[in-house]
């Protein structure tokens, strides 16, 4: 697969945005857990160039927010700015200790404002959340939940395909059987059940498991059966029939010519499969079943939207869903251009095979 | 014959296992609807013991499975602990606002995707089809969930659509015509999102179908024979290519039931989602299984009913089938 322009624009733009993800840490200026009950409900704070005596600066400065104790406490706009003074934005400064993939501590944060005043790039939630904070580590939760279902699920189908295919007889009628049976049932009502008859009230670590196994269980029939598909035909060519003759094992031809042609397959599905399970487990979070609080997830964040007060009047709560629009376009794009590649190959190769 | 026989036996079997599976997790989960209860410490322990005993939920496995079993297969699903009543009318009722709600955005859907997948497939690259790709790609992207949102914010905010609901909370002191009036303005918005939701994977399929068609000989000989190209295009094409879209007709209508349950949960019409929802939070099993039973059921009997149109509309499958 050669990387032509089709490919690069979602790969720099997924990459971008799973990078920051993971770096949550470093990134947000605030714990997603903290809650600033003084402002809740915030717009995004205005971040301002030309200072109060219309002097332009070098420096972007945030003012306090009233209900952060600037202005009288009985003020009747919590999110009203209080130009008194102003707090300039600081790169790479200390705050809140965090940590990266258990491996690494540190307290620097990408940008931040002096104590009294705070900086919301998103605004707040109904807690006076940090939403950009917690936009970061919710992006934890969903996208690594369907990356990682993603991947239970197209193990599951390459193995369960290849042994369908490779060996036929009763185990491919029974998986076959099993393929019909998974493709056929309503997989958000399922998705509900299962998720009904496993413990509610969980701990976010186990819930995040949970939730990754069901969804790639559930979702395991349809690679299984375009794998199959391939190892079928592929099992019929003539140079394996060769390798055979010089007498290679099963295990030998499955590794060295069997599995490298699901490839394509493989990578198109995952393309596929996981903005799918992205949006599944955002599904199930929206609907409350997902990873509980404290702990954010972009369905979870979503949800606070059905409440009337934030529909209407707190628009910067779009925001996890905007993320997720630029997130399923992305893959949409890389499907696309896989998709195009794979046809393009064919062609090429039909002068030989 | 032999072609519905293998399809009841299908669905008998998806019956069996989804409704088997859902006992088995059933029993491997920790704690029930009474358990919740026991955390009231106005309910003594007795109490809660009683009401298991009553409703039988401390019986073994096989043994609750084979009863509920034999009383679904004449029509009883159970009985729900949180509404107090059986399951059955429960989810009839339902079921039928649900098939409302997603029959008219279903037929709609259908009635633009036709038309307007045949234009775009009849001047490929033309603008009406860069048009119509470019909508498709933007809609697969925003999902469902966050289509509900926007159109309810727009409910909301201009106030030209009611926020939800089946009916306005007046709907018994309306006359006949006012009822239907009533019914129709709350059904717009979910309807709405439901057809962008699924107008632009119906579009894609039907474009392709039609592409495939127009590439053949015959449509060339038609247009040699001085054919209009509307002709061409709706009675001559269009036919030609129902094969792969009525598997997808078969498809969507076993989707009636389960297609909606976000767009029913966040516009919150009374239909199966939000029942299921409620259900599944409070742990009102035999109402879960009923609803998943139910759509399962329905979603292996709206393929077979696409299987069987197919056998319909096209003489090549119904001659292989008879040999």
């Amino acid at each position: 697969m050669r990387l032509t322009r089709a490919w690069t624009l979602p790969l720099v733009s997924l990459a971008v945005i799973h990078l920051v993800v993971l770096l949550a840490g470093f990134f947000s200026p605030y714990d997603p857990t903290i809650q600033d009950r003084t402002a809740p409900n915030c717009p995004p704070t205005r971040i301002h160039w030309i200072s109060a005596d219309g002097r332009l600066g070098w420096r972007p400065f945030v003012y306090g927010l009233a209900g952060n104790g600037f202005a009288e406490p009985m003020q009747a706009q919590p999110c009203a700015e209080d130009q008194q003074t102003p707090y300039p934005v600081h790169f790479l400064v200390r705050g809140a200790s965090y940590n990266i993939l258990g491996a690494m501590t540190s307290d620097r944060h990408w940008l931040g404002v002096p104590a009294p005043a705070r900086i919301y790039l998103m605004g707040t939630d109904n807690y006076g959340r940090d939403v950009f904070s917690r936009l970061l580590y919710g992006g934890q939760i969903s996208l690594f939940a369907g990356l990682l279902a993603t991947v239970l699920s197209l193990t599951l189908g390459v193995l369960l395909g290849t042994l369908a295919g490779f060996y036929g007889g009763w185990s491919d009628a029974m998986i076959m059987r099993g393929v019909e049976l998974f493709v056929a049932l309503p997989w958000l009502y399922l998705l509900l059940a299962l998720r009904a008859f496993l413990p509610l009230h969980t701990g976010p670590r186990q819930t995040f498991l949970l939730l990754i196994a069901v969804i790639g269980l559930l979702g395991w029939a349809r690679p299984a059966r375009l794998v199959r598909g391939v190892v079928l035909s592929t099992k019929e060519r003539s140079h394996l029939l060769a390798a055979r003759c010089f007498g290679a094992s099963d295990l030998y031809l499955l590794r060295r010519h069997v599995l490298p042609e699901t490839r394509s397959v493989v990578l198109t599905q995952a393309a596929l499969l996981i903005p799918q399970y992205v949006l599944a487990e955002v599904t199930l979070s929206f609907l409350g079943l997902g990873v509980s609080e404290p702990v954010p997830s972009w369905g979870s964040m979503l949800a606070t939207l059905q409440q009337y007060h934030v529909l209407v009047s707190d628009w910067w709560m779009f925001f996890p869903g905007l993320v997720l629009v630029l997130v399923f376009l992305s893959y949409s794009a890389l499907s696309n251009a896989m998709q195009e590649d794979t046809a393009k190959a064919g062609i090429g190769s039909n002068a030989f095979s | 014959m032999r072609y519905l026989a293998v399809h009841f036996l299908q669905g008998a079997l998806l019956f069996l296992v989804v409704s088997l599976l859902s006992f088995t997790f059933l029993e491997l989960a920790p704690g029930d609807f009474f358990q919740e209860m026991r955390l009231n410490p106005q309910i003594s322990p007795n109490t809660v013991a009683r009401l298991r005993a009553q409703y039988a939920i401390d019986r073994p496995l096989p043994v609750r499975y084979g009863h509920w079993l034999a009383s679904a297969l004449r029509g009883d699903l159970g009985f729900s602990f949180a509404y107090g009543s059986p399951v059955t009318p429960l989810l009839l009722v339902r079921a039928r606002n649900t098939l409302l709600l997603t029959g008219t955005a279903t037929l709609l859907a259908w009635a633009w995707a036709l038309p307007l997948g045949a234009f775009c497939a009849a001047r490929p690259g033309g603008w009406l089809d860069r048009a119509c790709s470019m909508m498709t790609t933007t809609l697969l992207a925003i999902p469902e969930l966050l289509l509900g949102l926007c159109f309810l914010l727009v409910g909301v905010r201009t106030g030209w659509f009611p926020a939800g609901g089946m009916v306005s909370a007046r709907f018994e002191d309306f006359n006949r015509w006012q009822q239907v009036t009533d019914l129709l303005w709350h059904l717009v918005l979910p309807v709405v999102v439901l057809v962008l939701g699924s107008l632009p994977i119906l579009l894609r399929h039907v474009r392709a179908a039609l592409l495939e068609v127009l590439d053949s000989p015959f449509i060339r000989a038609a247009f040699g024979h001085g054919i209009s190209r509307r002709r061409i295009l709706f009675r001559h094409a269009l036919p030609a290519a129902i094969n792969p879209l009525v598997s997808l007709f078969g498809f969507s209508l076993g989707a009636l039931l389960s297609g909606s349950l976000l767009a029913e949960v966040i516009m919150s019409w009374p239909g199966l989602g939000p029942l299921l929802l409620e259900a599944v939070l409070a742990r009102d099993i035999y109402v879960v299984v009923g609803a998943v039973t139910f759509s399962t059921i329905f979603l292996v009997a709206g393929m077979a009913l696409g299987d069987l149109l197919l056998f319909a509309s096209d003489p090549r499958i119904r001659s292989e089938a008879l040999i």
